[in-house]
């Protein structure tokens, strides 16, 4: 069983000395390591200290919990539900701070510290959808646990910043304007909703109509199904189109200026 | 000149290192008897913005067992920990074997 703290805080193991054979000290750290705590492994004991456990090698898995039990003091009867991480990293030798990712993202995973794109609410991003490194116009956002490169933090080859896949310009996704259209579907489905005493067939029809978007960005369906409100989305678009706005006309006169304040990016 | 440190990640959320790579590597590191640091899964703790991160950056010369190293570079930065680019080298279990992954731990000290 695994024993965190509530507040989510894992211990460090200190695992020293010790007879353990070899496969004993695998079973060990594995077990250790799989009830989400951190090991080291040292030459010899270092001095006892408040945020770690001591323990040996040749002390069993079941004796060396305990103590870690012990030492957490209360052990979360139901622990948290599984979260694998998955949360867009930013290579920020590629990254030109265009907003797009910003811009596009409708769960509010980015924002902006000192004026550049921050990661801010990583548990908001969608399980497995890769969908804004692939609004990235220079690849510089990574998903470390995706299957494919570069999103998955392969080498960026030049053919990946051309590639299509890659490359999805926002403004003529699904023919032009992604929220608009996002937000005709949504209502589209609300409608059906209402409607259609058959809701699995007005989940088809939302289906359908964002296949291409699926498709294109490799967006599950679970997240398809579960964008926000079509209020959302349309503040969203509303704000994109500002920012768009805003944009056309300071590229006239002050071309390169970099924005300076959250409310330049329209968001 | 002292050794690099060893950094080994566990990769336990997400089933992108092989398991025989991992349990491989992590056997061998242990059945050598030299110090290193475990962790359950850098990304977990990224996303947390871990504080034990800090002591894990900041160690001078270090060996990082791990994935693709602009994923392990990005993601200590990202949690505000970043890695020096000088004397950190990633070794990446997605995609060479064990026995690569081991050598370039280990490296002449193996037993
Ligand atoms: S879309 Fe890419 S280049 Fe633009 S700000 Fe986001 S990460 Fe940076
Ligand atoms: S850093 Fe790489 S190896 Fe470690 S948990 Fe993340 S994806 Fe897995």
């Amino acid at each position: 069983m695994s024993a965190h703290r509530l507040d989510g805080t894992r211990i460090r193991v200190v695992l020293h000395d010790g007879d353990a054979d070899t496969s004993q000290r695998l079973e060990t750290l594995t077990a250790l390591l799989e009830d989400g705590h951190s090991v080291t492994c040292a030459a010899a004991p270092p001095d006892p200290s408040d945020d770690v456990v001591l323990a040996r090698f040749d002390e069993s898995t079941a004796t060396i919990r305990a103590r870690v039990e012990q030492k957490i003091g209360r052990v979360d009867p139901e622990p948290s539900p599984f979260w694998k991480p998955w949360f867009p990293v930013i290579d920020y030798d590629r990254c030109t701070n265009c907003m797009q990712c910003l811009t596009f993202c409708l769960f509010d995973v980015y924002g902006v510290k000192e004026e550049k794109i921050d990661v801010q609410n990583e548990s908001n991003c969608k399980t497995d959808c890769p969908a804004c490194s692939r609004v990235c116009p220079e690849a510089a956002i990574m998903f470390p646990k995706y299957k494919k490169g570069p999103i998955n933090g392969d080498v960026v080859r030049p053919e990946d910043v051309q590639s299509e896949a890659m490359k999805v310009d926002i403004s003529t996704l699904l023919g032009g304007d992604l929220y608009a259209a996002l937000r005709t579907r949504s209502d589209e489905a609300r409608k059906r909703f209402s409607t259609e005493r058959d809701e699995s067939k007005a989940l088809l029809e939302r289906k359908r109509c964002l296949k291409k978007l699926k498709k294109q960005l490799d967006i599950p369906d679970e997240v398809l199904m579960t964008l926000p409100s079509a209020g959302d989305i349309e503040e969203r678009a509303r704000r994109a189109r500002e920012k768009a706005k805003r944009r056309g006309e300071r590229s006239q006169s002050v071309k390169d200026k970099k924005p300076t304040t959250e409310d330049d990016w329209g968001i | 000149m002292t050794a690099p440190r060893i950094l080994y990640c566990h990769c336990a959320y997400a089933k992108v290192v092989p398991e025989e790579t991992k349990q491989e590597v992590l056997g061998r590191l242990s059945a050598s008897g030299l110090p290193f640091e475990a962790v359950t899964d850098l990304c977990e703790m990224a996303a947390r913005k871990d504080p034990a991160l800090e002591r894990l950056a900041d160690g001078g010369p270090t060996k990082i067992a791990a994935c693709f190293p602009r994923a392990v570079k990005w993601l200590f930065f990202g949690a505000g920990f970043p890695i020096s680019d000088d004397g950190v080298e990633v070794l990446n279990m997605r995609e060479a074997p064990a026995d690569e992954i081991v050598s370039g731990l280990l490296g002449e000290v193996e037993v």
